[in-house]
């Protein structure tokens, strides 16, 4: 090292603000993700706990923050029966099982994330293409049994292919994707408009 | 004594003869992930090709599995190969090496079957523990997980073992620490939990602290090695550049992360965090541009492998526009909100993965046949060369053709599907049928042809380059201005 160099060329001092640059970030994204997580448990701020499937979900527009958020309705069980705290965690974790086992996420994407050959399911609960709210449910079990006989491909021929559910199976994952609808995802998709439900201003 | 011009494996060291075999698998899963995604592009034309036999969700698994694997299996090749050179002393278990080689090689083979084969499986923890995982880009069953961290810890025992016994240097120093992050990163992804949002949060330390950080530091220093390799440049200097470029990549990439953070159920802190820290990220890739380029010109091009210079030169413009650029497009979420979920996801993925990762492990493969075959001239007037020349005109012309038109695609889903069509189903299948979308998706398919007839331009140059060559490579001398043990310019 020549004397006339400038002090911040040299390898040592590089070498000293690589690793303290590189704790200082590592330490910072620790104490973000202690606080992050508290928010996204189920149950938490930000992510409702599972037994919200037995509740009307909107998606409104927040004028404060901005964007569309989740809204919590009154009750409306799905496939009419109300359940527990544990059963509702247990049917979304059979939907959240099959939704992985079946491959899902290299078709669609869940919160955006995935492959781009079919829709995001992130609002699909919400999603105007059931028709109705009082026939969704069922529209849903039929097309999850049997996709490529109700297939819904609006002119792109793209067929969902057959995965073998069962009904039980159907009515999980439609479980989870309704439980999905509830996460404040900070108004993604944006200026989605959902499916006309009762109770809609 | 080494014989120009013919491989023979006596020219290699014991970590090399390790190397040039993940090499081989690495290149064979290469164009494995081209055929699928030719296959899964064709069905974007097509839908009805292949239905119900090896559907899209099979062949995009496939596409994108065995890229993952590809680049790992040529970053721990690329490692094995500097290893010995790099610590001046033998690799420490090199039976063990070997092994867990063939370990690792005989489990990817089983985790494809079973994705080709079985494809998915019931809702159960069976499933996710032997069948397929179902998260993008780690799909691998957990069984396979385990194993993957376990050769990955057998491996970084290897490299640090053999470290400890030789000489440690800033480039070895560097790669170690980084090794233990990359191994230790992947046991975020491997639990299941009900809830997405905390599976995807936990998800992204593996793809994002991979991708934007750690694999880029250990290409980073897989650059150091290489320039000193093909150029000459100094040792202090490019040192001095890597120390830099780690600064500046977790200074920005770890924190960088919250880009992935804005629509999952993340709190909104992260909109400020994410998109400042990850606008940061093309900072480094900047100065790894500056680096290469300015090194390659004060040596005035001249090198001892001209194919490996000038992959390595792509990918330091590779990284920096498919990485850097196409990735700043989309980070800030105030456009983040309309891209994300979009075909812009594939076109910065497409030339990021290639620009970023394909090239540079290209670049050492040509430096590893150089040697396999003796120390072969493999500079100007190189007979053959222009097999070289045409790979890496048709694989980036394909590229970044694939990048462009899925590019297209993407601005059009912005504008199509989300702003005007409100992100239903209805909007996402309106702008699939537009034709802007379907005509992208054509000319995607047809850049994919090309880029794949560019893989097998390579493939055949690599498996040929230097035979019957009987020039030794050329030798090539220090600058005289950078002799003296100056090191205030990059050199």
């Amino acid at each position: 090292m020549s004397s006339n160099a400038p002090w911040w060329s040299s390898e040592d001092v590089w070498r000293k603000l690589a690793i303290w640059v590189t704790a200082a970030m590592a330490v910072i994204l620790v104490f973000l993700t202690f606080d992050t997580v508290s928010q996204i448990v189920a149950g938490g701020e930000r992510v409702p706990g599972y037994d919200v499937i037995n509740q009307r979900v909107y998606y409104r527009h927040d004028d404060e923050r901005g964007f569309q958020v989740p809204v919590i309705g009154d009750e409306a069980p799905l496939f009419g029966e109300i359940l527990t705290a544990t059963e509702a965690e247990a049917l979304v974790t059979h939907g959240k099982l099959l939704v992985q086992s079946k491959n899902c996420m290299n078709c669609h994407t869940l919160l955006g994330n995935g492959a781009y050959y079919a829709p995001d399911l992130t609002k699909a609960w919400l999603d105007p293409g059931w028709a109705a709210e009082s026939v969704r449910e069922q529209v849903m079990v039929s097309f999850l049994t049997d996709p490529g006989g109700n297939a819904r491909t609006y002119g792109t021929n793209r067929r969902m292919p057959n995965l073998d559910l069962s009904e039980d199976d159907a009515r999980a994952i439609i479980a989870f994707l309704k439980w999905m609808s509830t996460i404040d995802t900070n108004g993604f998709p944006a200026g989605f408009t959902p499916i006309r439900q009762e109770g809609d201003q | 004594m080494s014989t120009i011009g013919i491989l023979d494996s006596s020219n290699l060291n014991s970590g090399q003869k390790v190397a040039v075999k993940y090499f081989t698998v690495a290149m064979v899963l290469f164009l494995a992930q081209c055929i699928f995604g030719l296959l899964a592009g064709f069905q974007f034309i097509v839908p009805g090709f292949l239905y119900e036999v090896l559907d899209f969700s099979v062949n995009r698994m496939v596409h994108i599995n065995a890229m993952i694997v590809w680049m790992l299996f040529g970053f721990i090749g690329s490692v094995y190969w500097l290893v010995e050179d790099e610590s001046g002393t033998t690799l420490v278990g090199a039976k063990l090496a070997n092994l867990n080689f063939w370990v690792l090689t005989l489990a990817v083979t089983v985790v494809v079957l079973v994705y080709l084969i079985v494809q998915t499986g019931s809702g159960d923890k069976f499933s996710i523990w032997f069948i397929n995982e179902g998260r993008e880009y780690i799909e691998a069953p957990r069984w396979a997980d385990i194993g993957i961290v376990l050769c990955v810890l057998i491996f970084f025992y290897n490299v640090a073992a053999t470290f400890m016994k030789g000489k440690w240097s800033g480039i070895s120093g560097v790669l170690v620490l980084d090794l233990v992050a990359l191994a230790g990163l992947y046991v975020a992804g491997m639990f299941f939990t009900p809830n997405v949002s905390l599976d995807q949060h936990w998800w992204w330390w593996v793809i994002h602290l991979w991708v934007e950080a750690t694999w880029e530091v250990l290409v980073g220093c897989v650059m150091a090695w290489g320039l000193i390799k093909t150029l000459g440049a100094r040792r202090k200097v490019v040192t001095t550049w890597l120390y830099i470029e780690v600064a500046l990549m977790f200074g920005s990439g770890i924190l960088g992360l919250g880009h992935h953070y804005f629509w999952i159920g993340t709190p909104e802190y992260w909109f400020t965090i994410g998109g400042f820290f990850s606008a940061l990220e093309p900072i480094p890739l900047v100065a790894m541009v500056v680096h290469a380029v300015y090194d390659a010109g004060r040596h005035g091009f001249q090198s001892s492998n001209h194919p490996a210079l000038a992959w390595l030169i792509a990918h330091a413009f590779g990284n920096f526009f498919g990485a850097g650029v196409w990735g700043f497009m989309h980070t800030l979420p105030q456009i983040n909100l309309y891209t994300h979920g979009t075909q812009w996801t594939a076109s910065h993925g497409h030339l990021a993965f290639f620009g970023a990762y394909a090239t540079i492990i290209i670049a050492v493969i040509y430096i590893a046949q150089q040697k396999w075959r003796g120390n072969v001239w493999m500079s100007e007037s190189l007979a053959g060369a222009w097999r070289w020349k045409w790979a890496l005109a048709l694989t980036h012309i394909g590229v970044i053709g694939m990048t462009v038109a899925l590019l297209i695609a993407g601005y059009e889903q912005s504008f199509i599907e989300r702003a005007i069509g409100g992100s239903t189903w209805g909007g996402y299948f309106a702008a699939q049928v537009h034709p802007w979308f379907v005509s992208s998706m054509h000319w995607r398919m047809l850049f994919g042809v090309v880029t794949t007839l560019g893989v097998l331009v390579l493939l055949w140059d690599l498996a040929v380059i230097g035979k019957g060559e009987v020039r030794s490579a050329k030798k090539i001398t220090p600058l005289e201005h950078f002799a003296s043990g100056d090191a205030v310019a990059p050199a």
